[in-house]
C-alpha cells in the first residue's frame, strides 16, 4: 500500500497531463465529428441521390473498420501519397471522420423521426425547403438526438485511448511510459483505469443536466 | 498496375491474420456471452447482492476504454497462469465484452412481459425452470439485434489485441509494411479486408435475426 501511493504521488502530474491531453483531443474531434456528421446527417436525408450515395459510403467505410486501423492508415499509410500530417493532427482527423459518421448516423435517425407533417406544414406556409429544415426540422432532431449523441460523447473519450499507437502523450500514452519506467504495469493501468472511470462518470453527470436543461417542457415527439 | 500486383502479395500475407481476427473475435464474442447472460440474470433475478455485484461489473467495465482492460488482464492473467497472447487477447476482450452484452440481455430478459412468469410459475414450474424454458427463449430472441450490433463492435475490437502482439489483421500489415515499404498499400488491404468482414457480419446476423423471428 505505500509502494502503491508513493507511485501515485510520483505519476500523478504525468496521469494530469494525460487527462487534459485526451480531454482536448476528446474535444477537438468530437467538434469536428460534429462540423462533418451535421451536414452529412441532413445531406443523408434531404440531398439529391447521387449525394446521398457518397455520403452513405462515406459512414460505411468509417462504421465499417476498426479505428485503430484507420488510425494507422491516415498517420502511416497516407504519406507514401505525399499527404503527410503531425501526430496530433492525424489523430484529430481520424477521431473527427470516425466520429462524424456515427453522428451523421444518430442525426438522420432524428431527422427521420420528426413527424413528415412538419416539412408539409413548413413548406405550405412558404418556406422554402432549406428554411424548413434550418428552423422547424433541425431545431426538433437535435434535442431528438442528444441521448443518441452523449453516447458518442463517451465513446469519444474512451476511443481517444488508441492514439497513444502513434506516440501521442494522452491519458494511455503516459500510462505505457510511467509502466515501463516503474515497472509496476498492473497498477499504474488500473490507477489510468479510475481516472477514465473519473472522466466518463463527471462527463456523464454534465451530459444528463445538459439533456435536462434542453428539454422543452410539454413538447411530445409526434411520430411516437 | 503495379499497385494491384502490391496489393495482391500484400493482401495474401495479411490473409493469414485473418484467421487469427475471426478467431479472437469467436472467442471473446463466447467468453462475453456467458458473462452477459450470467451477469444480467443475476441483475434481474438475484437477490440484492448479487445484483450489486452485476451492476458493479457492467458500469466499471464500460466507463474503461476496452484497450486499458486489455492491458490490465493481460498483466494479471500472466501473473496467474501462462497463457499465450492470443487467449490472454481474447478472454480480455471477452471480459469486456460481457459488460455489454450484460446491458443487451437485461434489457431483453426486462421486456418479456412479466404475466409469463406468473403464468409459468401458476401452472407449477419452478423459478429456475420458468427461466429456462420459459423466459430465456424468448429474451435471446429479442436481444438478437442488439447482440448482432455487439458482434461487429467485438469484430472491431479485436483489432485491439495487436498492442499485446497477437497477428492479427493489422499486426500482419505492420509487418509486410515493414518489408516492402509500401505502408498505403498495406493498409489499405487491412481496411478493405475488415470492411468486407463486418459487411458479410452484418448480413449474416440479419439473416440469423429473420430465421429465429417469432411469428407472432
Amino acid at each position: 500500500m505505500q509502494q502503491f501511493l508513493e507511485l501515485l504521488n510520483n505519476a500523478f502530474p504525468f496521469l494530469v497531463a494525460g487527462a487534459l491531453e485526451t480531454l482536448r483531443i476528446a474535444t477537438g474531434a468530437l467538434l469536428l465529428g460534429i462540423a462533418i456528421g451535421l451536414p452529412t446527417g441532413v445531406g443523408r436525408v434531404y440531398g439529391p441521390l447521387w449525394l446521398q450515395r457518397i455520403l452513405g459510403a462515406y459512414v460505411t467505410l468509417f462504421q465499417g473498420t476498426p479505428l485503430l486501423i484507420q488510425l494507422f492508415f491516415v498517420y502511416y499509410g497516407l504519406p507514401s501519397l505525399g499527404i503527410t500530417f503531425p501526430q496530433l493532427i492525424a489523430a484529430l482527423l481520424t477521431l473527427g471522420l470516425n466520429s462524424g459518421a456515427y453522428q451523421a448516423e444518430y442525426l438522420r435517425g432524428a431527422l427521420q423521426s420528426v413527424g413528415a407533417g412538419q416539412m408539409t406544414a413548413a413548406r405550405a406556409i412558404g418556406m422554402s425547403q432549406g428554411q424548413a429544415i434550418r428552423s422547424i426540422i433541425l431545431p426538433q432532431a437535435l434535442r431528438l438526438v442528444l441521448p443518441a449523441w452523449s453516447n458518442e460523447v463517451i465513446a469519444m473519450l474512451k476511443n481517444t485511448a488508441v492514439v497513444f499507437v502513434i506516440a501521442i502523450p494522452d491519458l494511455m500514452g503516459q500510462a505505457k511510459i510511467l509502466a515501463s519506467k516503474y515497472f509496476a504495469p498492473l497498477s499504474i493501468y488500473t490507477i489510468v483505469a479510475i481516472c477514465y472511470i473519473v472522466l466518463v462518470g463527471v462527463t456523464y453527470l454534465l451530459l444528463r443536466q445538459l439533456e435536462r436543461r434542453t428539454q422543452i417542457p410539454g413538447l411530445t415527439n409526434e411520430a411516437e | 498496375m503495379e499497385f494491384f500486383q502490391d496489393l495482391v502479395t500484400t493482401l495474401n500475407f495479411i490473409l493469414q491474420g485473418l484467421w487469427v481476427t475471426i478467431g479472437v473475435t469467436i472467442v471473446a464474442l463466447v467468453v462475453g456471452l456467458v458473462f452477459g447472460v450470467v451477469t444480467a440474470m443475476l441483475r434481474v433475478y438475484g437477490n440484492a447482492f448479487f445484483q450489486r455485484i452485476a451492476t458493479v461489473y457492467s458500469v466499471i467495465v464500460r466507463a474503461v476504454p476496452v484497450i486499458v482492460i486489455i492491458f490490465i488482464l493481460y498483466f494479471v492473467i500472466a501473473r496467474f497462469v501462462n497463457l499465450s497472447p492470443f487467449w490472454a487477447g481474447s478472454l480480455a476482450l471477452g471480459f469486456a465484452s460481457g459488460a455489454y452484452q450484460t446491458e443487451i440481455f437485461r434489457g431483453a430478459f426486462q421486456s418479456v412481459p412479466s404475466g409469463q412468469m406468473v403464468a409459468a410459475r401458476a401452472i407449477g414450474m419452478s423459478r429456475w425452470q420458468a427461466i429456462q424454458s420459459i423466459i430465456f427463449p424468448q429474451a435471446v430472441r429479442l436481444a438478437l439485434p442488439g447482440w448482432g450490433n455487439e458482434a461487429t463492435l467485438v469484430l472491431k475490437d479485436s483489432t485491439l489485441v495487436f498492442v499485446v502482439g497477437v497477428p492479427e489483421i493489422l499486426r500482419r500489415a505492420q509487418q509486410v509494411s515493414a518489408r516492402t515499404l509500401e505502408p498505403f498499400v498495406a493498409y489499405a488491404a487491412a481496411l478493405l479486408l475488415y470492411l468486407a468482414l463486418t459487411l458479410l457480419t452484418t448480413q449474416l446476423l440479419q439473416w440469423l435475426e429473420r430465421r429465429y423471428r417469432l411469428q407472432m
